[in-house]
């Protein structure tokens, strides 16, 4: 656990003391970032969504089909024609899913971001003021996790028409009850600690000791479950879009599947290629996650 | 309050909140229950007790990171228990504290020099510039080397940590720190060098401090006064050298018999007055004195009537209604 080099403990106080151990520690964001891209399936992550998103961005103009045309045969196979096959109206299935992956994405990154700032905003206030405030909180936590979070993102997407706005919206309020959860367990982990005494006793404020002492100290399981949280927005557009409640002038992913859903069985590629596509994603995503976990985590890191 | 005294704690009490109670009313833990004393400058006042007694809650009711619940706290002509926000940062630099656990007091994510420097941030003193050249400063004023400062604190031994966060209460120059058992979570070895390194400071920089520990021997050495806890109230008070030559009151003298090296051949051993059983509730204390239950040498009055601090001369006051007249249970403990 200690550093073998002794700086003072065997020397009586006013010794002149040897330096520290010489090997210069690295900038602390720049130590974290080696030991993420040491781990293989991190790494391994972080390839693959880098690829995904170089294929959403780059890849509708390189390919130059438009996604919404009918170019082929209906349901033609995969290299018949058409890389990935065709769906049902003969639209080009790659064209689909390299234009689809921008909103999938997108949809899925900003809904996340949405998730777990109310998520951190209730969890914290929760945790570090604990009582009344906790206990109301908590109970306006608790109603929405008691609450089927898809038929709720349903109910609340065809109140308000479906667009790309609400599903955000719908996805951002079904969510945060976890990460608030998590959050608050946490903060008051990490409170009732002495370094966080330390911090008021030194003149630290609230809003400082909740943002700037307790939340980094918090942050390690909250990045993990943003991860989580990112790959199952994109998973949620997807069901919302797939039972035909996603907006439908955007083409995703889910869209996709949803429209071939009754192909499934004579042409595979329809649904196939965009599924592939979102479980490649929430993977990138999930070893991302993990990866950040390990790096961020000071005693996983002697392990390493 | 005379110019020489840096704290003066009047009548404190600190009670905790636990609950609803059965049958009604709440559950309250007497954590605190009305103790006073005061502070020399350039001294060290001592406060003792097993756990339980509240002496740590003391240490943080001065720091006022639990709310009093009565009584008054001077520093100097400051009334911190009387302040809020942004008046009581105002004095903050002029009282720290070192914490009971070198492991969980220094945020792991915090380099040296930035843990030693936050206070100074904080409550903004001195040039932001100057800021690391001062924390550089404070390491090696409690014995580390200035380049430690770059390192995070699980690259440094136990020891070693605790110097940090003694460097980080000196940087804002505080006149007075409060040391929550600063040496118990050590090694016998590293203990004394960091009572030795508070020894040091306190004459190099006339720090005044107010010494929790529940350690006699460790209390012995570094405190000029020494007050015996129990159960939230003061049981005896005196300077160091009364109360280690002559012990008043039972519950100290069985602190001291346990504290005794045991050096005397195993009959002796067996009677020593050592404590059995456990403190009365802190929830519902007794109405007479607090210790009757497990004194040897309580009486019905004992039970009954609440004894009050009397005066022995010298600033040697104990609390017992036969303060004075029993014997110590041990030739040891006899007075000189």
């Amino acid at each position: 656990m200690m550093k073998s080099d002794p700086m003072t403990d065997t020397l009586p106080p006013q010794a002149e003391v040897a330096p520290p151990p010489a090997a210069k520690p690295d900038h602390p964001m720049r130590e974290t970032m080696k030991i993420f891209l040491r781990n293989k399936s991190a790494a391994g992550g972080l390839i693959l969504l880098l690829a995904i998103l170089f294929a959403t961005v780059f890849g509708p103009s390189m390919y130059g089909v438009d996604p919404l045309e009918m170019v082929w045969v209906p349901l033609s196979p995969p290299g018949d024609g058409t890389p990935l096959g065709t769906d049902y109206i003969g639209r080009d299935i790659l064209a689909g899913v390299l234009v689809g992956g921008r909103v999938t994405l997108i949809v899925g990154a900003v809904s996340a971001i949405m998730t777990i700032v109310i998520g951190i905003l209730v969890g914290a206030f929760a945790g570090f003021f604990g009582g009344r405030t906790d206990v109301a909180l908590m109970k306006f936590t608790e109603f929405f996790q008691v609450l089927p979070s898809l038929l709720l993102a349903m109910v609340l997407v065809t109140i308000f028409a479906p667009s790309l706005f609400t599903i955000i919206l719908a996805i951002g309020i079904v969510g945060w009850a976890q990460v608030a959860r998590l959050t608050r367990a946490e903060f008051m982990r990490i409170g009732n600690l002495e370094y966080v005494k330390a911090a008021r006793a030194a003149g630290a404020g609230n809003a400082y000791l909740m943002f700037r002492v307790i939340l980094p100290g918090s942050l390690p399981p909250i990045i993990v479950a943003s991860a989580l949280v990112t790959g199952s927005s994109i998973l949620f557009e997807a069901g919302l879009s797939f039972l035909g409640l996603g907006d439908p002038n955007q083409l995703t992913w889910g869209l996709i599947i949803g429209q071939n859903q009754n192909y499934l069985l004579d042409a595979w590629w329809t649904v196939t290629c965009p599924g592939v596509a979102i479980f490649l994603t929430v993977l990138a995503i999930s070893l991302i996650g993990d990866g950040i976990n390990d790096a961020l985590n000071p005693r996983a890191r002697k392990r390493a | 309050m005379s110019g020489t005294d840096i704290l003066r704690v009047n009548a404190l009490k600190v009670h905790f909140d636990v609950g609803r109670a059965p049958g009604g009313g709440r559950k309250i833990v007497h954590a605190v229950d009305g103790v006073d004393f005061t502070v020399r400058r350039g001294s060290s006042f001592g406060i003792v007790g097993e756990s339980g007694s509240g002496k740590s809650t003391i240490a943080q009711a001065i720091m006022r990171l639990v709310p009093i619940t009565d009584g008054s706290v001077y520093l100097q002509e400051h009334q911190i228990s009387g302040l809020e926000g942004q008046s009581l940062r105002d004095v903050r630099g002029k009282f720290q504290m070192v914490f009971q656990d070198p492991f969980s007091s220094l945020n792991p994510r915090k380099k040296a020099r930035a843990a030693i420097r936050e206070p100074l941030d904080l409550l903004d003193i001195g040039e932001a510039r100057g800021r690391d050249g001062v924390a550089e400063d404070m390491l090696t004023a409690v014995g580390l080397h200035r380049e430690a400062g770059r390192l995070f604190p699980h690259q440094f031994s136990g020891g070693q940590r605790q110097r940090l966060c003694i460097a980080r209460a000196l940087a804002s120059r505080p006149e007075l720190i409060v040391c929550d058992e600063p040496v118990s979570a050590l090694d016998v070895a590293i203990q004394a060098q960091i009572l030795n390194l508070l020894r040091q400071l306190q004459a190099d920089m006339g720090l005044s401090y107010v010494f929790i520990s529940h350690d006699l021997a460790v209390v012995q050495y570094i405190c000029d006064d020494v007050a015996v806890m129990y159960l939230g109230e003061f049981v005896e008070t005196a300077p160091a050298k009364s109360l280690f030559a002559s012990a008043k009151h039972p519950y100290t003298w069985s602190l001291m018999s346990a504290a005794l090296s045991p050096e005397n051949e195993r009959g002796t051993l067996a009677k020593r007055p050592l404590l059995g059983g456990e403190p009365p509730s802190p929830t519902a204390p007794p109405p007479g004195c607090r210790f009757a239950a497990r004194c040897p040498f309580a009486t019905d009055r004992c039970r009954a009537e609440k004894p009050a601090l009397r005066g022995f001369g010298g600033g040697h006051k104990v609390a017992c209604h036969y303060a004075g007249e029993l014997e110590p249970p041990l030739p040891e403990l006899k007075a000189a």
